[in-house]
């Protein structure tokens, strides 16, 4: 005899979360009630373990607009302009379905900017893999990139850029986190609050089917295992075509004043935005499904509140203006339905016609899901695995060629030219050009730059320093276009959190977060939590994968990363100590172990500071970020992207205590490659190293000292895309 | 000149086409594909994108909107028409072009800023010694740009001029045969271009090549 799973259970609610639903409604729920209820409290949707913690992140500044909560958040640009942006993951999708997977999560940011009134201008992507010598993620990198080119490309937005990282323990659970940005009027944005009671509930966009039903809780709020395939209904299907009518409707909707709010459809559908658009205006709400355009007539009144079909929009519109909004809605070729109204009565109703299907109390529903602790323990060491591919005693010449070649270091040249970067007319810095991507804004008569990080590996190693790092890198990245920070955004990519050493990284990636953004000054205007990434062996890299927006004031002052002049000096800037601890180098002799150094906040910010200013005032000729691979690699960087070679000595480090191994190929916050005019560059405090020019890479390092010809380093770093390729 | 910019649903690049457009001739404007009328202007830009998100085949459909037919009589009369990358292929399925635009070679879309190489013909006479000859920078950005017809075919567009522009020799991105990039109508007032002129007008974002392309055509308004 078996004993029948109850149904809450395979919908991922505990008993005690059910007996809670019981009590709050007095009486069992029914099934669509259960349905919205599983949704909404899953951890996808009500953040039960993670919303404590985020109560610690700064979120307010004198440019913030809009922050956390709304659809996405935003900063003041000038001239009575915003930018908005969010990041949010797609990851179990995309692990099950990588193409639809990764299309549907370029779908669902560029709505949530959209929904705010804001045009979307750019796309970036923060991609996860295992190594690439797996067939398995060769299979999702491909279906991830022509995904996420498939809809960017499609619907006219620029992927402007973006980072890939290949790691044995993102090889089942790999990590698609996509990023929009926007820009808006401020005075036309729009919140997604339901007001005015007698207010009509308008559904426009695409018609609702069968796909994507459960993905917020069977999905997203799970570990990944075995039977996965099983799961692919739960992933939606992308029409970017379909989207493209829609954003433009949108926005000509706002523009003309029409839509009294306005929200998008992503997980959990009429559920989530439902619910959490009375729940924003303290209203109550009345869905009727059977006026819901369906593209199956035989749905059930639950399937149509969960389904997640891709590019809808619910607006909240004053009863004399439906009808020029759907007449907006016909010239853009795209559907629209009055689905329903607002109510003081407090309740989201479900009507089918005239019967009532489902009636909760919105509080309940949306804000009624209990808040878990995390029980954090740190773990007693390293516990990953080590794989060692690189034999220790090679040559330096060798390990630097190594070093160029690992995908995570590599030229993402084969995955950035699959995407359309230019479209909008307003990308400064394309791909590859500079640290951070940068955009124009002839709205406000300046131009922003955008960066986006987050080394997993090195936040196992210390989840406090390694995400103190991810933070200062988008700085430098900013300061080094000539940035100055705005905002910042995040998604917390992270493994079971009711595991304690997941618990643990949580806890201290969140408390580093918030130190480093209240040293940096930048607020937090939003986030996206993807936790439950896990396959059968084990959790995820912790991951928060930061993205910074900065400004600067002159479109045509922006720094590159090329070194740009035969006989400039090449100079190091910042308090730049590095170590191999986490390093590619350590990760590649299967040496990593727990534990970084902690960096020296204050003193990267002020490098930082001195580094942007130094670039807005055209002083420098070239600047990048020391980063993955340490200062060998991105001195290899530089020439490879200037086609001019290079000769320093690395003395200076020495004098600082590294090892010769450790000023080559050391990793840490803090450090600028400049190059330039020698007496400008001494002016800034920085300390030559050698100089620009001949057709190699040559450095002293004592005993470890190199020479590689510029052509061999750059078709070592030039191998991606033979790799990414290969079918065997 | 009066350009005039379609914008069908789906397009991507028009906002881009018109300001390359007021850039080049000083005005320009939009026109919704469900105009019949295209209001006076002197010349047209179909420009890129995914018109109705490329279903059935690209530019399949948009031909079918009323305003091109307007653009055909536009054409017939000898107004300079360009087709920018979707827009060629629209013109292509229009039959106001030769050939057709398969999937790229290696099945994947590709974005790079390349060199194009201008064809001397009829349409590109009075463009001086010095322009002719000097490559074009400008980007592509397509996943369905392969310049195909068949071999008589081909033979005659180059024996009658209409191969307008190359890509540089080694930098054809996509598998286009004999490197062809743009093509125009016998006449010359029609071009199609697969890489984007209207991304190469403005230092601050590429370079400015791309105004040659449209300079080119307007010589040619009425």
């Amino acid at each position: 005899m078996t004993t029948a799973t109850p149904k809450y259970r395979e919908l991922g609610l505990t008993d005690s979360e059910y007996e809670l639903i019981v009590e709050k409604l007095g009486r069992e729920p029914n099934d669509v009630e259960l349905a919205m209820f599983s949704l909404l409290w899953s951890e996808h949707c009500a953040y039960k373990h993670s919303r404590k913690l985020l109560g610690k992140l700064p979120t307010e500044g004198e440019r913030v607009v809009m922050g956390p909560g709304e659809n996405a958040g935003a900063v003041d640009v000038g001239n009575g302009y915003a930018v908005a942006f969010k990041v949010e993951s797609h990851n179990h999708p995309s692990a099950v379905e990588p193409f639809q997977g990764a299309a549907t999560g370029v779908g669902g940011i560029l709505r949530d900017v959209f929904a705010i009134g804001a045009r979307p201008i750019a796309i970036l992507d923060s991609l996860r893999f295992g190594e690439l010598d797996s067939v398995r993620s060769r299979h999702l990198l491909d279906g991830a990139v022509r995904g996420i080119g498939h809809y960017g490309n499609s619907i006219g937005v620029a992927t402007v850029g973006g980072e890939v990282y290949f790691e044995e323990p993102y090889e089942h659970n790999c990590l698609v986190n996509a990023m929009c940005i926007g820009v808006a009027k401020t005075e036309d944005m729009v919140r997604a609050a339901a007001a005015g009671v007698g207010n009509a509930v308008v559904l426009m966009g695409a018609t609702t089917g069968r796909d994507g039903i459960g993905g917020a809780s069977v999905l997203a709020s799970a570990e990944l295992g075995e039977g996965d395939e099983a799961k692919r209904p739960t992933v939606q299907v992308g029409d970017p075509f379909e989207e493209s009518k829609v954003l433009e409707c949108c926005l000509e909707l706002l523009e003309k004043g029409l839509l009294v709010s306005l929200q998008d459809l992503g997980a959990a559908g009429l559920t989530s935005s439902a619910g959490e658009m009375a729940s924003a205006g303290g209203v109550g709400i009345d869905i009727d499904v059977a006026r819901v355009p369906l593209r199956e007539a035989d749905m059930e009144p639950f399937e149509i509140m969960v389904s997640e079909s891709q590019e809808r929009m619910l607006a909240v519109v004053e009863p004399a203006q439906v009808d020029a909004v759907r007449a907006i809605c016909e010239k853009w070729q795209t559907g629209s339905a009055e689905i329903g109204v607002v109510t003081d009565s407090g309740q989201v109703r479900i009507l089918r016609g005239e019967e009532v299907v489902g009636e909760m109390p919105v509080e309940a529903l949306v804000d009624g899901c209990p808040l878990y602790d995390l029980e954090p323990a740190e773990p007693a060491g390293w516990i990953y695995g080590n794989r060692a591919t690189l034999a220790t005693g090679i040559d330096a010449e060798d390990e630097l060629l190594a070093l160029l070649a690992a995908p995570s270091i590599a030229s993402k040249r084969w995955v950035f030219e699959q995407y359309d970067s230019i479209v909008g007319s307003r990308t400064v810095r394309r791909p590859e050009s500079a640290d951070a991507a940068v955009l124009a804004l002839p709205e406000s008569d300046n131009a922003i730059a955008v960066s986006i990080d987050g080394n997993g590996r090195r936040v196992a190693c210390d989840p406090y320093a390694g995400t103190v790092e991810a933070v200062l890198e988008c700085a430098q990245n900013l300061a080094c276009v000539g940035a100055e920070p705005l905002g910042l955004t995040n998604c917390l990519n992270f493994g079971n959190p009711e595991k304690p050493t997941t618990a643990w990284q949580l806890d201290q990636a969140v408390t580093a977060l918030a130190d480093a953004c209240i040293a940096l000054g930048v607020p937090v205007v939003g986030g996206n939590v993807s936790l439950y990434n896990e396959g059968p062996d084990g959790p995820i890299y912790p991951t928060p994968v930061v993205a910074m927006v900065g400004e600067l004031p002159d479109p045509h002052e922006v720094g590159g990363s090329a070194f740009a002049g035969d006989g400039d000096t090449i100079a190091l800037l910042g308090p730049f100590s590095p170590t191999l601890a986490g390093s590619e180098l350590a990760k590649q002799r299967g040496e990593l172990e727990m534990g970084l150094p902690q960096p020296d906040v204050g003193a990267v910010v002020t490098a930082c500071a001195i580094v942007r200013e130094a670039v807005r005032a055209g002083n420098v000729s070239s600047a990048h970020d020391i980063s993955d691979g340490g200062l060998a690699c991105a001195l290899a960087e530089s020439a490879i992207g200037g086609g001019r070679g290079c000769r320093v000595d690395l003395q200076p480090l020495r004098e600082r205590g590294c090892s010769p191994e450790e000023a080559l190929f050391g990793e840490g916050s803090g450090g600028f490659l400049l190059s330039g005019n020698r007496a400008a560059l001494e002016s800034l405090g920085a300390i030559p190293i050698g100089e620009v020019g001949g057709t190699k890479i040559e450095i002293a390092a004592g005993d470890r000292s190199l020479i590689v010809g510029l052509a061999d380093a750059e078709s070592a770093w030039r191998s991606l895309a033979a790799r990414a390729e290969s079918v065997t | 000149m009066i350009w005039g910019v379609l914008q069908f649903p789906g397009s991507c690049d028009e906002r881009d086409a018109l300001y390359a457009c007021s850039l080049a001739s000083g005005e320009a404007r939009m026109i919704w594909h469900e105009e019949r009328d295209l209001g006076g202007v002197d010349g047209v830009v179909v420009p890129g994108g995914f018109s109705y998100g490329d279903y059935l085949r690209a530019g399949a459909l948009a031909r079918f909107s009323p305003a091109m037919e307007a653009v055909a009589e536009l054409a017939a009369a000898g107004g300079p028409v360009l087709g920018i990358c979707n827009g060629f292929q629209v013109l292509c399925e229009a039959g106001l072009l030769p050939g057709a635009l398969l999937r790229n070679e290696n099945l994947r879309f590709v974005c790079r800023q390349l060199d194009l190489l201008e064809v001397d013909g009829p349409i590109s006479g009075d463009m001086g010694p010095e322009s002719a000859h000097r490559p074009l920078s400008i980007p592509a950005k397509h996943g369905e740009g392969r310049y195909y017809a068949p071999e008589e075919m081909l033979d005659r567009l180059e024996r009658d001029g209409q191969v307008a522009y190359r890509y540089a020799p080694g930098q054809n991105p996509n598998g286009s045969l004999r490197d062809i990039a743009g093509v125009s109508n016998e006449a010359g007032n029609v071009l199609g271009l697969m890489p984007h002129p209207e991304h190469a007008v403005d230092p601050l974002t590429g370079s400015t090549d791309g105004l040659r392309v449209f300079q080119r055509l307007e010589g040619l308004a009425r």
